[in-house]
């Protein structure tokens, strides 16, 4: 029998899994290595996902079909590579605690990591205890409630975009593309739990290119009565009862805008993981904002400029749920071309 | 005529035909940044300045690029250049220089050096 | 008499020479301020012009400062200068011996070897030749460095060396031949008559070979063409240091400083700059962000010739690393500031708007927080938690409805505004009846200091937390954690507060030194006073500073200003954080009991 050709791909997140899967599918042995230690990735973090509220679980279980007893397929946890390099047209990873894997080709889905609000201060994450995350406020809604940190449910709640994302201040220029939908995503959330309530979600421009979002967006407004405010909040403030109290602009009316609410949620933005920017330096294919570089965005966008290392995911560029999973497919049938190739 | 007991008050149309919007290069070649902003409204939601009054520095500077020139000397007046717009504005421009050099032109027979 | 038509040049130069420069000093003279003249009269007559005696042979003839730079830099400065210096002096003292008269023919301590052919002795006459050769020696070294500074000046330890002007070349060019041509006139003498010594004596005897009767006086009148080529051009060269700095070391020593108007004191100072492009090394517009032709060396040269543009004034950190460094020890940040500033407009009141609140109630201290530090809550909460804890009766001023303090607008020239916003701010400190004033924010300390009018103790928050822990008003526990501490150059520099933060830090942490420290640190890049730069520089600025400030990996970078800790933030190196905050984390709250504090509690308004 012929030597079955070998794959690593360096991280189990919806790209990962779904490039494995179709590894497997064409009769390729696959490692998949995995820094925590479970699978899954930044799914685990999300309760519902958009555009149609499906939940997370449910899907990260479809999407695990076929993955966690493939013959072909396996899986190593707790285990964070550091090192990627090709030796002999091998490629060959080392590992945090000193193992070695090797393999014919190598898929990089290291994906993403959430931007770390406390580099703006001013909006006063990690010394108000009423600002949170968007990841945060996914945490309480999975389990049932959004309350502040005295335990009271929110009278008001303010939702901000575009934190960490297009922010030349913080260096990240672009636009990280979920945190619109995920902003209506989470106020109708809000506001069928507690529909007595308000909800705020302050923008500079909703970004609704996304099938479904845009319905969603208007189902926010007409449904559940979303206010939009447009203009950026600058800084927030703590009342002695520990609400938040926000300056913005509201740059429709051209009025500057104070408004206390019982919570302000952070939309923060996207950031190529710190594995991704890692092991993409190590192999000089990496873009802009330490994210990795694909070879061709149009016709090779999952090849990288070295031969037999292929991305995956959002380690290029901040992707939704859905096109990640499509392009961990993708990322599979070009290793297999390439497979081919090299025979 | 009728008298119909009002008048029909000006235009409030903004005739981009007519408005000269030449003078904001003269801002822009100064500043690069100053065309790189989205108006998102942060520098006139921290301005110390609008603390006081309604001061608003993002709507002057379109006012400004738009050429509706009506009145913006003094306003720019009540800036203090303190720089928080500068410190927060996420898209790097230069609001200070921005502020400054639309001073200058409008005030020019003020403003010239020693 | 000893003539020869050779010398008119020389004296037609000199006559002119004299003559402008007299001009010169007298029209500035007549343009020092009040306060200026008021400081000349006090002290003329006084120790202070023995100390300028000293300071002028240490800096305008030994260079001292130049030497600290680098040794080469410094001989070469110290051959041409103090080399000249004494050639003029030991040739002055041979001609009046020679001619038994003070008052010889001026031109003849210049051309003495000429006209002095024969062996004739007076008295100590056989010392002479020997030492002016000797002179003559030192200075040449310093012309072929000065040559070599010009094709390589990482010779002599400069980065970059400054781009010259029409009259500096003119001059420069003359320099550099009045000495080469003085040792072949000399000699060529000296192979005649015989009466050169080591140097000449050599020398002419290797020009022997040249028909010397013929060529002899064509290398005289050389020689004196070109020092009047040097002298005529020297006015308005670079070279005008020479004369300038001396009155300068004087007018500094007796007390004159440069005000906030452009004066006759600031001409003498644009005037004593010699070039020399020392600034240009330690700017880190040069050397972070490649900006070039703003350096204050270009300022002063486009100022002195009177083309400076709005953008090279505007263009600077006003960090004042080059006023550290500038071995004139001009006020190149206050001359430049002078330049910035606009005319006022009589009468036009800008800030009416302001409706602050006056203080409630009388208070032992008033705390400021100021614009910047709205945008670093965590300073702001720090400081709350300090005051409560060392249980201080204090009247946060700015909480809601700040004004800012007028250094910005001061900074880019806007006085008449800076004034009315001083007034606001004079008004409302004065009312809450405090003996001290805090700070956090290092821009606005320096205003305070020094364009309020205050009769109140000003103190930066380091300043006023060092006391507070000396006094043990407050008790802290040491976290281990190593510490960097970067000066910001408002505090360091601009107040010349350097030991208070480090004496802090040193309680709560391992503070550890950084290459650039105290008043070589660097700018963080964020500097309000620069209103011309862009982010994208900025951020070279701040991520060389970074870099060199991080290199040790210390577990917090410490600084003591709010713009500084938000632009470092932004750079994601390092944890970032200001002193107040450190404090506030490692503050031990067990030596206050809970009825003290209540006590003193302070009544916190919240106003929506």
């Amino acid at each position: 029998m012929e030597n079955k050709k070998t794959v690593l791909v360096i991280g189990a997140g919806p790209a990962g899994i779904s490039a494995a899967k179709s590894l497997a599918n064409d009769n390729i042995s696959v490692t998949v290595l995995e820094k925590e230690d479970t699978f899954g990735g930044n799914i685990n973090n999300w309760a519902k996902l958009f555009p149609n509220f499906k939940d997370a679980g449910e899907v990260k279980s479809s999407l695990i079909q076929n993955f966690v007893n493939n013959q072909n397929i396996k899986i190593v946890y707790n285990k964070k590579v550091t090192e990627l390099k090709k030796h002999n047209q091998k490629w060959i990873a080392n590992t945090s605690d000193g193992e070695v894997f090797e393999s014919d080709a190598a898929i990089l889905s290291t994906g993403f990591k959430v931007f770390d609000a406390q580099y703006k201060e001013e909006l006063g994450y990690g010394i108000y205890p009423n600002v949170i995350t968007s990841v945060e406020f996914e945490k309480m809604y999975k389990n049932g409630k959004i309350l502040t940190v005295q335990g009271s449910v929110p009278k008001k709640i303010a939702f901000l975009n575009c934190v960490g994302s297009r922010d030349e201040k913080v260096g990240n220029h672009y636009c990280s593309r979920i945190c619109c939908i995920a902003a209506v995503k989470q106020a109708i959330e809000f506001k069928e739990l507690y529909p007595q309530s308000e909800a705020f979600i302050f923008y500079m421009d909703i970004r609704m290119a996304g099938q479904f979002y845009e319905e969603l967006y208007r189902k926010s407004q007409e449904k559940h009565g979303v206010v939009y405010i447009r203009g950026r909040i600058s800084e927030t403030s703590s009342t002695i009862d520990k609400k938040v109290q926000i300056k913005a602009e509201d740059t429709l009316a051209a009025t500057p805008l104070r408004m206390t609410v019982d919570m302000l949620v952070l939309m923060i933005g996207v950031e190529a993981s710190k594995s991704t920017t890692i092991l993409s330096k190590q192999n000089n294919i990496d873009g802009p904002y330490g994210f990795a570089k694909s070879k061709d965005i149009h016709t090779a966008d999952n090849y990288s400029n070295e031969n037999g290392l292929f991305l995956a995911g959002s380690c290029k560029r901040p992707l939704t749920l859905t096109e990640t999973i499509a392009d961990g497919k993708s990322a599979a049938i070009s290793v297999v071309e390439y497979l081919k190739q090299t025979k | 005529m009728k008298n119909w007991g009002f008048k029909i008050p000006d235009s409030r149309t903004l005739d981009l035909d007519k408005e000269d919007l030449k003078l904001y290069n003269k801002i822009v070649e100064k500043v690069p940044s100053a065309r790189r902003c989205i108006m998102c409204g942060m520098c006139s939601a921290t301005c110390s300045a609008a603390n006081h009054t309604n001061f608003n520095f993002r709507l002057v500077h379109h006012k400004f690029r738009m050429g509706m020139f009506e009145s913006l000397a003094s306003e720019l007046d009540k800036c203090m250049l303190c720089g928080k717009c500068r410190m927060l504005c996420p898209r790097g421009v230069n609001t200070r220089a921005v502020i400054y050099n639309m001073r200058i032109i409008l005030d020019n027979m003020y403003y010239k050096n020693i | 008499m000893n003539y020869n038509p050779f010398i008119i040049p020389f004296t037609t130069g000199a006559i002119i020479l004299f003559a402008i420069i007299i001009y010169k000093f007298i029209a500035w003279y007549r343009k020092l301020d009040k306060k200026q003249r008021f400081y000349l009269r006090k002290n003329i007559l006084t120790f202070k012009s023995i100390e300028a005696i000293k300071e002028s042979f240490l800096e305008a003839l030994i260079h001292r400062n130049i030497y600290k730079k680098n040794l080469l830099l410094g001989y070469m400065h110290m051959s041409l200068a103090f080399g000249w210096f004494l050639l003029i002096i030991f040739g002055k003292i041979e001609a009046s011996l020679h001619a038994q008269t003070l008052f010889e023919e001026p031109w003849l301590a210049i051309f003495f070897r000429y006209f002095v052919r024969d062996e004739h002795k007076f008295f100590m006459s056989e010392i002479f030749p020997p030492l002016m050769d000797f002179l003559l020696l030192v200075i040449l070294s310093g012309v072929l460095l000065a040559w070599l500074k010009r094709f390589s000046s990482s010779l002599l330890g400069m980065k970059k060396t400054t781009r010259h002007s029409k009259f500096d070349k003119i001059a420069l060019a003359s320099l550099w031949w009045i000495f080469p041509l003085r040792l072949l006139s000399e000699s060529s003498t000296a192979a005649l008559t015989g009466n050169g010594s080591f140097l000449t004596g050599t020398v002419g005897n290797l020009m022997a070979v040249l028909n010397l009767q013929y060529f002899e006086i064509y290398f005289w009148w050389a020689y004196s063409i070109c020092l009047f080529a040097f002298f005529v051009s020297l006015p308005f060269s670079r070279y005008m240091h020479i004369p300038t700095e001396v009155v300068f070391i004087f007018l500094k020593k007796w007390g004159a400083t440069a005000g906030e108007e452009y004066s006759g004191y600031t001409d003498f100072q644009l005037n004593a700059c010699s070039r020399c492009g020392i600034c240009i090394d330690v700017c880190q517009m040069n050397f972070a962000a490649n900006i070039q032709n703003v350096q204050s060396v270009y300022f002063i040269r486009d100022t002195r010739y009177k083309h400076l543009k709005d953008e090279t004034a505007n263009n600077c950190l006003m960090c004042g690393r080059c006023v550290e460094a500038c071995p004139v020890g001009l006020e190149l940040t206050v001359i430049r500031q002078q330049l910035r500033n606009k005319k006022e407009i009589a009468g036009k009141h800008y800030y009416d708007y302001t409706k602050p609140q006056e203080a409630d109630k009388k208070y032992d201290i008033v705390y400021f927080a100021g614009c910047m530090t709205h945008l670093t809550p965590s300073i702001i909460i720090s400081m709350k938690k300090i005051f409560e804890e060392a249980g201080i009766n204090y009247w946060f001023m700015d909480e809601n409805k700040g004004t800012c303090c007028g250094r910005p607008m001061r900074q880019q020239g806007f006085i008449q505004q800076s004034k009315d916003l001083i007034s606001i701010n004079q008004k409302l400190i004065n009312s809450s009846g405090a003996k001290t004033l805090v700070t956090s924010c290092p821009i606005c300390y320096k205003s305070f200091k020094e364009e309020y009018v205050l009769d109140i103790e000003i103190k930066h928050h380091s300043e006023f937390i060092n006391e507070l822990i000396e006094n043990n008003k407050i008790k802290i526990q040491n976290s281990q954690k190593s510490i960097v501490y970067h000066d910001p150059c408002e505090l360091g520099r601009g107040s010349g507060i350097y030991e208070e933060p480090r004496n802090i830090l040193a309680k709560v942490g391992n503070l550890k030194s950084s290459e650039f420290e105290k008043q070589n640190s660097l700018c963080c890049g964020g500097s309000l006073s620069n209103a011309i730069i862009e982010l994208e520089d900025q951020i070279k600025i701040r991520n060389h500073a970074l870099e060199n400030l991080t290199a040790c990996n210390p577990d917090i970078l410490a600084t003591a200003c709010p713009l500084c800790k938000k632009t470092f933030v932004h750079g994601n190196k390092a944890k970032v954080m200001d002193i107040a905050e450190i404090i506030a984390e490692n503050i031990s709250l067990q030596n206050q009991s809970s009825k003290h504090k209540e006590k003193n509690k302070i009544k916190t308004k919240i106003e929506l």
